[in-house]
């Protein structure tokens, strides 16, 4: 079904032989740590991806979706608090549907009066005296909530489900909110549609920090359960043991003395643990990342995907042609951030703590962003291949500046000053990697490494 | 009586103020934006950094005056770092244009493309002021840090609220006055300002009538390094500098220029205060307001706060939001300077 052309069998080997390299200059854990973000990062490029180099649509919110994706984790595989419940609960759930009132009168509002001057006095008449009576309810739940045992919970917790559901969970939470954003901003025009994409995911973001009842806020939630086993479980484990065992059995024969084998055989266990867990990782998000992938190149290839193109090519005449573009371009900027709140789910789970105040903008939204446009906007490929290509630069910038200063400042004194102020700003080296990557690829190669394929059927 | 004054002091202090101080900041930054809109014909987001690194430069040369003993005694020192900091600006705003966009503009590339490259830029230009001065937060104003202090206020009044003035709420506002008085003038007087005019207006009809565009080009990269500038540094002073905050910036910024109508520099000028006040109006406190001028059976018992301070940066984009719905073109309708 799929077939890859030459140059693109050359990016997959390239991809697959940086962490090889890496594995054996820095050893298999760092290679497999970076490899795991790796494919996080391509599965968030091709959600991006698919609403940009398929249709056109612009999505500066990345952040914000992650962000719902990571909500999801917590809700999902933290365990309930019942006294929580209790002490809130019924008033979070007043306040839900007096919310939910109150949106419906605003909609029957907007369809019942005519007069535009009415309806605006209308609404804001309602939406005021709405907002105050919630608030009555709300503000009082919270605060019996954000109470209970504020130093180890404080909040409503979760389902207490396997934190893996949490993907699928994540993909809806994201979308929910991108079916509100693309509803009220997608009439835009592109660079508006980024900065208020870009000024709503803000907007998520500080509703996650500061709403301590639903997700604890800057306080973070730590400890969420995984889906892969324990090291320390492991390495009490016969079947892992004997498994080291067997792999490493010539090293281990060589070692005549008893307690010396049991010595070596020790630090491989505990090793081993640490990369079969990263491995297990690996694995789990190499699945999603072929399912997705698979389905997006289906997408891309069928009568949905031409149209997809159509409309971003010429949008007037897809109209003329009868495809509804408002529709289209709703559904592909939902279905894009769903792709992304699922990597922002799978993000949570890999680190196990869900930290809001950790999502910026230049990390999680301009770094996906570079990682579209330098990999190939509309092709599928080219969205990995960003994704790797970058988040690999992205980590290894350090050692790498680290060396270069260290070559060009061999002739001074180690106390110059010079180079004492290079060597410490080493971490900033990679912002300047990124943004010299992106003009350069911008400049010389616009449609990206691996461009997009014309189809001429 | 006196309730009703201490009420309008408590106001004054709290809300007017520091709003008309913020609102001048983001005016001038968002009259940036909307420079580069009008003429360049895309959103950059590179504006914030610009403004950070005219506000690096300045800071040095505050550090390196300052170590000269050159002063201007009861002043801030970064005012005669200021002009320095400026022509750094307006160079690194050339750069940045003949390296970078430049290229694209010959090419006549769509606008999304030059936001693009506007992000890389602003990577860049993020990279080379990190390496420079860190990421500290730095304070560096100097001189007198209060015209009047409240306690005076109250002392000279005999009123129970006290009314603050920090020198660099002055300055702010002295410069503000004076640079948009300037712009104006230099749009609406001048040969080469009526040309910036008919050349955001219809850049076609400009190049028939022997207008030079890269000339025109050449002058909105002048004044947006000094607007960019100017802004960046006033904020440093007026809270302090912290290179991480003006790409945080960037989007209130943003936000004043759309409320205004993009590409109109008077709206962006009013977007700016808008969105301050705003931002002010909806997370300020006002208990103490209302125990002033409501008798003391109807006292509020909360802190009578529509939002809490943390959603600040939010409510700069439900009020974007809002305008690009009821009316997308802004407060005075945008697209030509």
């Amino acid at each position: 079904m799929m077939k890859f052309e030459r140059y693109e069998w050359v990016a997959i080997a390239i991809m697959i032989s940086l962490f090889i390299f890496v594995g054996f200059i820095q050893g298999w854990s760092v290679s497999l740590v970076i490899l795991n973000m790796c494919i996080i990062s391509a599965i968030m490029t091709m959600g991006v991806n698919i609403s940009w180099g398929y249709a056109g649509v612009i999505n500066f919110g990345v952040m914000g979706f992650l962000a719902m994706g990571g909500l999801a984790a917590v809700i999902v595989s933290y365990p309930p608090i019942t006294e929580s419940w209790k002490a809130g609960g019924t008033g979070i759930g007043i306040s839900f549907i007096l919310l939910v009132i109150l949106v419906t009168a605003v909609m029957y509002i907007n369809k019942a009066v005519t007069d535009k001057r009415n309806r605006y006095i209308f609404n804001t008449i309602v939406i005021i005296f709405g907002i105050l009576v919630i608030r009555y309810f709300y503000l009082n739940a919270t605060e019996s909530i954000e109470d209970v045992n504020p130093a180890i919970a404080g909040f409503l917790g979760g389902l207490g489900l396997p934190i893996i559901f949490s993907w699928i969970v994540g993909g809806f939470f994201a979308a929910g909110v991108a079916f509100i954003i693309g509803k009220v901003a997608l009439g835009l025009r592109s660079d508006y549609l980024a900065i208020v994409t870009l000024g709503i995911s803000e907007i998520v973001v500080s509703v996650l920090k500061h709403e301590e009842w639903l997700s604890r806020g800057v306080k973070n939630v730590i400890g969420l359960k995984r889906p892969v086993p324990y090291e320390i479980n492991l390495q009490n484990t016969d079947w892992f043991i004997n498994l080291i065992t067997y792999l490493n059995s010539s090293k281990l024969n060589n070692i005549v003395d008893v307690s010396d084998r049991q010595q070596v055989l020790n630090n491989l266990i505990i090793d081993g643990s640490g990369i079969f867990v990263k491995l297990s990782y690996a694995v789990l998000f190499l699945t999603v990342m072929f399912i997705i992938f698979y389905f997006a190149n289906k997408a891309q290839l069928s009568p949905w995907g031409r149209m997809m193109r159509a409309i971003r090519d010429n949008e007037t005449a897809a109209n003329a042609m009868g495809k509804d573009v408002v529709k289209q371009h709703l559904i592909i900027f939902v279905i894009g951030a769903a792709i992304v709140g699922v990597a922002g789910a799978m993000l949570v789970t890999l680190d196990g703590l869900f930290t809001p105040s950790g999502y910026r903008p230049l990390r999680f939204t301009f770094i996906i962003w570079i990682m579209v446009i330098v990999g190939g906007s509309g092709n599928n490929l080219g969205a990995i291949f960003g994704g790797f290509v970058i988040w690999f630069s992205w980590i290894e910038a350090a050692p790498l500046t680290t060396f270069i200063i260290n070559q060009l400042t061999a002739g001074l004194e180690p106390t110059n000053a010079l180079k004492l102020h290079l060597l410490d700003s080493v971490p900033y080296f990679r912002y300047l990697f990124m943004g010299l990557i992106l003009l350069l690829i911008l400049r010389y190669r616009p449609k990206g490494i691996i461009p997009e394929k014309v189809r001429h059927s | 009586m006196i309730d009703f004054l201490n009420s309008v002091i408590v106001l004054l202090n709290f809300i007017i103020i520091p709003g008309i101080t913020y609102g001048s900041q983001l005016a001038i930054g968002a009259l940036g934006v909307t420079f580069v809109y009008a003429i360049l014909r895309f959103a950059n987001f590179a504006h914030g950094e610009i403004m950070s690194f005219g506000a690096m430069i300045t800071i040095l040369f505050t550090w390196f005056f300052q170590s000269q003993n050159i002063g201007l005694g009861i002043l801030p020192t970064a005012l005669i770092a200021l002009p320095i900091g400026i022509l750094a600006t307006i160079i690194l705003c050339i750069i940045s244009d003949k390296f970078v966009f430049q290229y694209y503009r010959y090419q006549k590339s769509v606008p999304v493309v030059l936001a693009m490259v506007s992000i890389g830029v602003m990577f860049v230009i993020n990279a080379i002021i990190r390496i420079i001065i860190g990421t500290e937060t730095i304070k560096f104003s100097d001189g007198q840090k209060f015209i009047m202090k409240a306690k005076q206020f109250k002392i000279m009044t005999g009123l129970n609220e006290g009314l603050a003035l920090k020198s660099s709420q002055v300055i702010t506002i002295l410069i503000t006055i004076a640079l948009l008085t300037f712009t104006f003038w230099f749009l609406q007087k001048t040969k080469t300002g009526k040309s910036m005019r008919a050349f955001s207006d219809n850049e076609d009809l400009a190049l028939l009538s022997g207008i030079n565009p890269d000339r025109v080009v050449f002058i909105t990269w002048v004044i947006v390094g000094v607007l960019a500038c100017v802004a960046g540094t006033l904020y440093g002073l007026d809270k302090s500098y912290k290179p991480i905050i003006y790409l945080n910036l960037v989007l209130p910024i943003f936000a004043s220029a759309i409320v205004g109508g993009i590409g109109s520099p008077f709206g962006a000028v009013v977007g700016g205060y808008v969105i301050a006040f705003s931002e002010i109006m909806v997370t300020y406190a006002y208990k103490k307001f209302f125990v002033y001028i409501l008798p003391s059976s109807l006292e509020p018992s909360g802190l009578v706060q529509l939002l809490s301070t943390d959603y600040k940066f939010a409510v700069s984009f439900s009020i974007l939001v809002i305008v690009l719905l009821i009316r997308p073109s802004g407060i005075f309708k945008g697209r030509v300077l």
